[in-house]
């Protein structure tokens, strides 16, 4: 017991104080700062380049007026098209095009061509604007034309939302409206699959490496001399977890503190004029009471949802799947032999049930009651990132009871079932590890 | 009766169908450092590897000072494999505490000692360094004192000097002698007979996973003695004498006699002198080590 705390805290310290670890820990929440800052920035560019557009109204359509544009000026030109052209040809003018809305009849048209002259590409930006200008009035003469009144149109769409309520009243009699449940229930389940899926990879590989380190350097001959097999083993998996622990929490208290300096140093995304902005550019015009609705409506998503059982869950099989699969590393990293590259092929048999597991995620996080993933959350390979998915879909209590007790003795079976693959194959240096090598060491005696 | 520090019995190991260690017994005798030889593959490591209670043996017993080996004895035990290393990315200091707190020490004497072997072998100052910043000998240094560190009562040494300078060799010879000294048993696993007869007073050689010869060096040079005996000399060997001995090698002023039964190494000197021819050297050969290790093994080969 003394030793496996000894070796625990070596596999610990010694990673943790690595400069690459650091640096890692502290320089991706920075990273991704600046990559979020940089996307925002990009996205908030404008066109900051200045035109001057001729606009030959042939049909009298502006009336006499048409409001400028950022960066785009329209003038209203009695010229012809044809004088306009020689003009801007001999540099006469500096109009970067022309715009020739020609003269139109009846009101009940439902299609209108207009062509704008220019020499230059015509930018997608300047198109938008030229045709939301030119609907913008003809809209307004077709309401003159048909003498309608623009609140009563306006009021002929309804805006239909569908909401989800229980039909077992819950016990305190609430009724509460879940309709956003299920998109949260996807986001917290997805990203809890992703975050498995991610420190199963990055950290059993850890461990992986950390044992043929010892195994290369020599050093193991004389460890084991000391300290059993087994305990090295579990002492370096559970450091490993403790590092990788170390890591994620730093991740989770970094990231968004970064996220939310940068918002508050350079006021990106949050300010209230681009958002508005925005949301009159999408056209959805939500007002405040419909957005203060939906913000309660959330709330009241996130509280029904069954957070009692999926943080301790969640834990449970953060834990249980970290151990199966560090094991399974453990033991195929005592197999390789001092060339990394030649025993890569060794991996593939653990990584492709990770994938696989993270694939019918997805797949559950649609249809979280589907046959494919009742039984691959039972499955204790796939059980880890498929069944904390669908925690937040209240799958049957009996079956996230029965997935943990298979997860539990799945993950107790794998880590004894390595440590025998690993005590020989720590000492093993001249034959080059195979499948078939590991089965045979499983059951050779000691 | 003090019991032997190590008494091997009838140990047998396999791995898998092949035999590494057949049905071998041995005792370390009290007073001196044993050799445990044998060519590459014979079974020292497989051996060394029960003793280290790293493996257990399919049959047989192992006794530590008269008990059977247990959980509790590779606190006792030092063990300088021959396949060796140390942690590249750990300090000097830092590393020789987790190596000898794992054998059971706790910090302050382990942190004692560190520092005391540490200056006896002049890297007092390495203690912050990293162990990849150390040169090749003074990481093989640092290697022998996280074997002994814990004061073991047997200290087990495979090819300890393989990569070693003579000057480090040299160091490391008088360390060996001074833990003899002190009482700790040693066993000296080689294939370098030189070495043997330099260290040993007792050898356990072992082929194909059988030991099969054993005993004091002296007692064994002895037993395989050959009744050779080397004779330099100054003026003419005498015809009367070359048709009573047998002549086997034959240089200028040197020859090699081989006796046969009944002959007797002081009669021919005697008559060497009586043929007033002028004796320079005259010596018995006795085989060497790596005479008897290579007749031993090629035999059973």
């Amino acid at each position: 017991m003394k030793n496996l705390w000894l070796v625990i805290k070596r596999e610990y310290i010694t990673r943790v104080r690595r400069r690459a670890f650091i640096l890692a820990t502290l320089l991706t929440p920075l990273g991704l700062g600046v990559f979020f800052l940089v996307v925002t920035l990009i996205f908030s560019y404008e066109n900051d380049e200045v035109q001057r557009i001729a606009v030959v109204d042939e049909g009298n359509l502006f009336e006499g007026s048409l409001a400028d544009g950022s960066g785009i000026y329209f003038e209203l030109s009695d010229k012809s098209l044809d004088e306009l052209r020689e003009a801007t040809q001999n540099d006469e003018t500096d109009y970067s095009g022309i715009l020739v809305v020609p003269a139109f009849d009846k009101p009940e048209m439902r299609n209108f061509s207009v062509n704008y002259y220019t020499d230059a590409k015509m930018a997608i930006d300047l198109q938008s604007v030229l045709e939301g200008r030119i609907e913008q009035a003809l809209r307004r003469y077709k309401l003159e034309a048909y003498e309608l009144n623009e609140q009563l149109i306006s009021s002929l769409d309804t805006d239909v939302r569908i909401g989800a309520r229980p039909i077992t009243p819950s016990a305190t009699g609430e009724e509460k409206n879940t309709s956003f449940a299920s998109e949260i229930g996807a986001a917290i389940g997805t990203a809890m699959g992703f975050i498995m899926y991610i420190t199963v990879f990055i950290y059993g590989m850890m461990v992986m490496r950390s044992v043929m380190e010892e195994k290369t350097n020599r050093i193991v001959e004389v460890v084991v001399s000391s300290v059993k097999p087994f305990t090295l083993m579990l002492g370096k998996i559970i450091g490993v977890g403790a590092v990788g622990l170390t890591q994620v929490v730093a991740w989770a208290i970094t990231i968004p503190l970064t996220i939310l300096l940068l918002v508050a140093v350079f006021g990106v995304g949050l300010d209230p004029e681009s958002a508005q902005a925005m949301a009159e550019q999408s056209g959805a015009g939500i007002d405040q009471a419909e957005a203060q609705s939906m913000v309660e409506e959330m709330m009241a998503s996130l509280s029904s949802i069954n957070w009692w059982l999926i943080v301790p869950a969640f834990i449970i099989y953060f834990l249980g799947g970290y151990f199966m699969y560090a094991a399974l590393f453990a033991a195929v990293g005592s197999a390789m032999g001092d060339d990394l590259g030649e025993g890569q092929a060794l991996t593939i048999p653990i990584t492709i049930p990770v994938a696989l597991a993270f694939y019918i995620m997805i797949v559950a996080l649609r249809a979280p009651n589907s046959s494919l993933a009742v039984w691959s959350s039972l499955f204790p390979l796939f059980s880890p990132i498929v069944m904390p998915a669908r925690l937040p879909f209240d799958p049957p209590v009996w079956q996230v009871g029965l997935s943990i007790l298979l997860l539990i003795l799945a993950a107790i079976g794998l880590v004894w079932m390595s440590g025998r693959i690993y005590r020989i194959g720590i000492l093993n240096y001249g034959k080059k590890g195979s499948l078939k090598l590991m089965v045979k060491w499983f059951f050779q005696s000691n | 009766m003090t019991s032997s520090i190590l008494r091997v019995e009838n140990v047998r190991k396999e791995y898998g169908s092949k035999v590494a260690v057949d049905d071998v017994s041995f005792s370390m005798p009290p007073d001196a450092i044993l050799g445990l030889l044998g060519p590459n593959g014979a079974g020292k490591t497989s051996l060394i590897r029960m003793i280290t209670t790293i493996t257990r043996p399919d049959q047989g017993k192992i006794y530590f000072e008269g008990e059977p080996l247990s959980a509790y004895h590779p606190s006792q035990i030092g063990y300088l494999p021959e396949e060796r290393g140390l942690y590249k990315k750990m300090y000097v200091g830092e590393q020789l505490l987790y190596l000898a707190r794992l054998k059971g020490m706790d910090k302050a004497t382990a942190t004692k000692e560190a520092k005391q072997w540490l200056d006896k072998f002049g890297l007092g100052d390495q203690w912050p360094k990293k162990v990849e910043e150390l040169s090749k000998g003074m990481q093989q240094q640092v290697q022998f004192i996280a074997t002994v560190i814990h004061n073991p009562r047997l200290l087990i040494l495979d090819e300890p000097f393989s990569g070693l300078d003579p000057v480090n060799t040299g160091r490391m010879r008088r360390e060996i002698a001074n833990l003899r000294e002190a009482g700790t048993g040693i066993i000296f696993s080689t294939h370098r007979m030189e070495q043997v007869e330099e260290i040993c007073q007792y050898i356990v050689l072992i082929n194909q996973g059988r030991n099969i010869l054993e005993g004091r060096v002296t007692d064994i040079r002895e037993e395989f003695r050959a009744h050779r005996f080397r004779l330099v000399y100054q003026g003419q060997l005498s015809s009367s004498i070359r048709a009573d001995y047998q002549v086997v090698e034959e240089d200028v002023h040197e020859v090699v006699f081989q006796l046969q039964p009944g002959q007797d190494g002081n009669v021919l000197l005697r008559a060497l002198i009586d043929s007033r021819l002028s004796v320079r050297a005259f010596e018995e050969q006795l085989p060497t080590l790596n005479d008897i290790f290579i007749k031993q093994v090629t035999q059973i080969a």
